[in-house]
């Protein structure tokens, strides 16, 4: 909970994982991805280890990390542990859709069934990390409509940059990924300004006077806290600096998170689609040329080894 | 499991009243219950740089002070805060493991100390800042309402309760079941106003607050006399003492 590396890596990592799982295991199915066996083993290995690498970080910031297990028994009332159990039901289907895809070549039938399978459970998944947050009522900033949705939107962007990514070494010009991959960080990009703004424009049914039933004779503020040194409450929860630098970090936010990805998303999509298109006409022009090009080449190396030969 | 248990009529709900009128923050509540605890059933409540600079230890009772309105008529409050022992208590509910519960037939919200995993979550899922964690065994623990105490054989019956309300010097702290209307703290609640903590949250905790008096209005509340009638009050108290100046006074008052 309180924000260790950890635990903003297991955010991201398990987030990147789990949705390039779901785009894996919606799109291949029906015949959307390329259906070589060495697509199917880097992508899907790709996203079992940044979802795997995610769940064994949660576990450090455990004070018990060895009783992490416990955490799968209380599905029906926490949370936590409908993540737990779900992210490890999401690599049953998924396992027997990779075992398919990988060593069979096969991603219709019943093995294509599975990947759908796979697609739900990483989606469910991601929607139980994001009500941990929501369902927490006494903070504000999580307890709100727009917490789940950034999770799949900044999920959804990783997961489509990675596809992208992944899909360029075995098709030169992709259809659809770049695009896609572009409207996926604009989407993720608006959701958490909306965030931001809902954070920044609202504020939460509590307050001091509320906290402490005082008030009926007018402001109520702190005199004294408890203590004159730190507490496990203020080491846990208390954020000085990040509050201080609140709008510089946004905007390192804004501009590593969303504006660079979306100018690289944007320059590889006009490299693959735009410039390439210019190639092609210009090869096609000169595709006479080359061909008698080509031919004199040949010639030439032939005559070569016969000559070696001869020699 | 971290379920709440089933609810029924008239079931017992054992928590505390706080009557911030008498409160004088001396804080003895916190050092009772952190003496008492430290040897309980969370035992140990570590303390960490006990001696040096940045001390912090586990602490299940603090003491805030806060300050209520403007210049003349601002009162202190001295406010004790521990477990509430809410009865739709989300720290038991957000438990992954089962570790945090509440018990059926009391309402007391416990820790299992050998089921937590150390994950915080209920610490977050508390508006009351109610749960310390303990940083040398890596789990979280809370109030017990002296469950230790209030259930052992082995006390003088008078001194079954929880060592806060055992120790205050002011008997600002009440203990006693506040699922029965008819109890002595219910009745108190309910002759003094007392309130529930963030009510808008809905997590219905079981201890109460009684808020100061209003108290004697002071300061610009008073209807201050100007100077002149103050001293003309007190020269016809000085002629009322002799007799002839009243029989005038009378005499001309018809």
């Amino acid at each position: 909970m309180h924000p260790t590396f950890s635990i903003v890596f297991f955010t991201t990592a398990s987030g990147a994982g789990f949705a390039l799982l779901f785009l894996l295991g919606l799109a291949a199915p029906l015949g959307l991805l390329p259906e070589s066996s060495g697509f199917g083993f880097v992508a899907l290995a790709t996203a079992f280890v940044l979802a795997t690498a995610g769940l064994v970080s949660s576990v450090f910031h455990l004070g018990r990390p060895e009783r992490a297990w416990r955490a799968f028994s209380q599905w029906r009332s926490s949370w936590l542990s409908r993540e737990g159990v779900m992210s490890v039901m999401t690599f049953v289907p998924a396992a027997i859709f990779a075992i398919g895809w990988i060593f069979f070549g096969v991603t219709d039938g019943v093995i294509g069934l599975f990947g759908f399978l796979a697609a739900i459970c990483a989606a469910v998944t991601i929607a139980c990390t994001g009500m941990i947050y929501a369902s927490l009522k006494p903070i504000h900033q999580w307890h709100n409509r727009w917490v789940v949705p950034n999770y799949f939107t900044l999920g959804l962007m990783a997961g489509f940059l990675l596809l992208d990514l992944i899909i360029r070494f075995w098709t030169v010009r992709p259809v659809g990924t770049p695009l896609l991959a572009l409207l996926a960080v604009l989407a993720a990009w608006w959701s958490k300004e909306a965030y931001w703004r809902f954070i920044d424009t609202t504020s939460a049914p509590s307050n001091v006077a509320s906290a402490t039933a005082l008030g009926s004779r007018g402001r109520v503020r702190m005199l004294e806290p408890p203590h004159t040194q730190d507490n496990y409450l203020l080491q846990e929860m208390g954020f000085h600096i990040a509050r201080k630098h609140k709008t510089r970090l946004r905007l390192i936010a804004r501009i590593t998170a969303f504006v660079l990805p979306a100018l690289l998303c944007l320059i590889a999509l006009i490299g693959s689609g735009t410039v390439a298109a210019g190639r092609r006409a210009l090869a096609v022009l000169r595709r006479g040329e080359t061909h008698r090009d080509a031919l004199l080449r040949r010639r030439c190396r032939l005559s070569l080894c016969r000559a070696g030969r001869a020699r | 499991m971290t379920d709440l248990p089933p609810t029924y009529p008239g079931q017992k709900k054992l928590g505390l009243v706080i009557d911030l009128d008498l409160c004088v923050g001396c804080h003895a509540c916190a050092t009772a219950c952190k003496e008492w605890n430290t040897g309980g059933h969370m035992a140990p409540l570590p303390d960490f740089n006990a001696y040096g600079d940045g001390a912090w230890g586990v602490w299940f009772n603090r003491i805030h002070s806060f300050e209520d309105g403007e210049g003349e008529r601002a009162c202190t409050v001295h406010f004790p805060k521990s477990c509430l022992h809410c009865e739709d208590a989300a720290c038991v509910t957000v438990c992954p493991t089962g570790a945090s519960y509440k018990r059926v037939e009391d309402g007391i919200v416990l820790v299992n100390e050998s089921l937590c995993i150390g994950c915080k979550l209920c610490s977050w899922a508390c508006p009351y800042g109610a749960r310390e964690f303990d940083a040398d065994e890596g789990v979280m623990k809370k109030c017990t309402l002296c469950i230790d105490r209030i259930y052992n054989d082995n006390l003088a019956p008078q001194e079954r309760q929880p060592a806060c309300v055992m120790v205050c010097p002011t008997k600002a702290r009440f203990f006693g079941d506040l699922g029965d209307p008819n109890s002595a703290v219910s009745e108190l609640v309910a002759a003094r106003a007392g309130t529930d903590l963030m009510p808008e949250l809905g997590y219905r905790p079981v201890n109460k607050y009684l808020p100061p008096r209003r108290g004697r209005p002071h300061g610009e509340d008073r209807e201050a006399a100007p100077l002149s009638a103050v001293i003309a009050e007190a020269q016809n108290e000085a002629d009322a003492a002799n007799p002839l100046l009243r029989w005038v006074d009378r005499l001309l008052s018809r």
